[in-house]
């Protein structure tokens, strides 16, 4: 067992757990922050994704330990308040998701492209950039068309950095 | 997962001492991007693992004398987006930039993939072609000398690949033939026009022994660097890895495709 303390969503958390256990797994069962979803286990479907020090990982394959004295960021963790993050709402506006699954994973999956593409990113570098990430309802043409509308009202990497 | 007990070095020495401790049963985890699904699977059970993300040692890109050097602890990520790397060995950085999906690049590292040599991992058909160095924490190999088998490398016990260094050819090309559904490649080619005027082909993906140099290519591109030159070689299926993706012929086939697409696209 190992004592793990990191800043999910900006608050400073600890807890015990032990050293094989996942981050995925410390964020749901210990933190209690759900939003981030197990899909298939295998660093595949990116289901999980969360961004750990600003980037996108997959936090089912990352040990909880590693993560320790890092920042997370979650799904939980984007919105402020009652107002979704623009790519929530490009989600919302652009019918991105139906069952919703995959969803909090694409967000931020999408949002950490935006971070490192900015206004530049078109729908060539979305596509390829979304390798990691799975969604069996969609077709992905919606996700795309949110992740190019999304980028277009965020602004430059720049911008976004200083917000 | 099997239970295990984390460790965090900070220094190459430290991390060489926790291994030293571990009695062969700890590993080194860089990125963690093979280890930690191979744990999962219960594939691997080490009683430690050694985690060298926090060294800051094994990081950085510096070009001097006339070669880049590459930490082994810098992530896919950062070989990708790094103007040194794509100042002197831009095909490197596309390179680095097709492996895995954005979130395992920005984990997983160059020295996890060499000191791995999985048979279908990137770098090494690279370095290979361009006539690496791997460095590490006690001496320094070539490139040839380091790939000798299937997930096996010149390694000793307590050995760590502390970065890679080469000098930057004039041109180069990168081909992945990608599984459609794992994007591992089937077969993927780096064809390097060294600094010296020679010829460097590396495979990855399809040789049964891991990554191999493909050398009859190498002399026919050597004086003529056009996809032409290999009209009239082939390569043994008896050399190639057959799986339920395709055969063993089917790669040896493959090989010839993608190197002549790696000698079309070669660029500065």
């Amino acid at each position: 067992m190992s004592q793990v303390s990191m800043t999910v969503n900006g608050r400073k958390v600890s807890g015990e757990c032990e050293d094989r256990t996942l981050l995925v797994h410390f964020l749901r069962d210990n933190l209690h922050l759900t939003g981030t979803h197990v899909g298939c286990d295998t660093s595949q479907c990116g289901a999980c994704v969360v961004h750990l020090d600003g980037k996108a990982i997959k936090s089912c394959t990352m040990l909880a330990v590693q993560a320790s004295g890092s920042d997370v960021t979650t799904i939980e963790g984007i919105a402020n308040g009652q107002d979704l993050n623009p790519v929530q709402t490009a989600f919302k506006e652009h019918h991105g998701l139906q069952c919703g699954f995959c969803t909090p994973g694409m967000i931020m999956t999408i949002t950490d492209m935006i971070n490192r593409h900015g206004s530049d990113l078109d729908e060539e570098t979305v596509r390829e950039e979304l390798d990691g990430n799975i969604c069996r309802c969609t077709g992905y043409h919606n996700i795309v068309k949110a992740a190019l509308d999304a980028a277009s009202k965020m602004g430059t990497p720049q911008q976004v950095a200083a917000e | 997962m099997y239970e295990t007990s984390y460790q965090r070095p900070t220094s190459i020495d430290e991390a060489v001492k926790l291994l030293g401790d571990s009695d062969g049963e700890g590993k080194l985890m860089s990125g963690g991007m093979t280890l930690i699904p191979t744990m999962k699977a219960r594939l691997a059970m080490p009683t430690s693992l050694i985690d060298l993300r926090h060294v800051a040692e094994l990081k950085g890109i510096s070009f001097e004398n006339g070669r880049l050097k590459i930490g082994g602890g810098t992530t896919h990520a950062e070989i990708k987006a790094d103007a040194t790397v794509k100042q002197h060995a831009p095909t490197l950085s596309y390179l680095a930039g097709l492996i895995g999906d954005p979130a395992v690049r920005h984990m997983g590292t160059i020295g996890g993939s060499v000191a791995n040599h999985d048979p279908a991992a990137d770098y090494p058909a690279a370095l290979l072609a361009m006539g690496a160095t791997i460095h590490t924490n006690t001496r320094e190999v070539v490139a040839d000398d380091f790939f000798t088998g299937m997930f096996e490398t010149a390694l000793e016990e307590n050995e760590i690949v502390t970065a890679v260094s080469f000098e930057p050819p004039q041109a180069a090309g990168w081909e992945k033939f990608r599984n459609p559904a794992s994007r591992y490649a089937m077969a993927g080619v780096f064809v390097a026009k060294r600094a010296d005027g020679s010829v460097g082909v590396g495979v990855t993906g399809a040789g049964n022994a891991g990554v191999f140099r493909w050398k009859e290519a190498e002399s026919a591109l050597g004086s003529n660097f056009d996809g032409s030159a290999l009209d009239g070689l082939s390569l043994s299926a008896n050399d190639m890895m057959g799986d339920m993706h395709g055969s063993a012929g089917y790669r040896a086939n493959l090989v010839k495709v993608v190197t002549k697409r790696a000698v079309a696209s070669a660029k500065r």
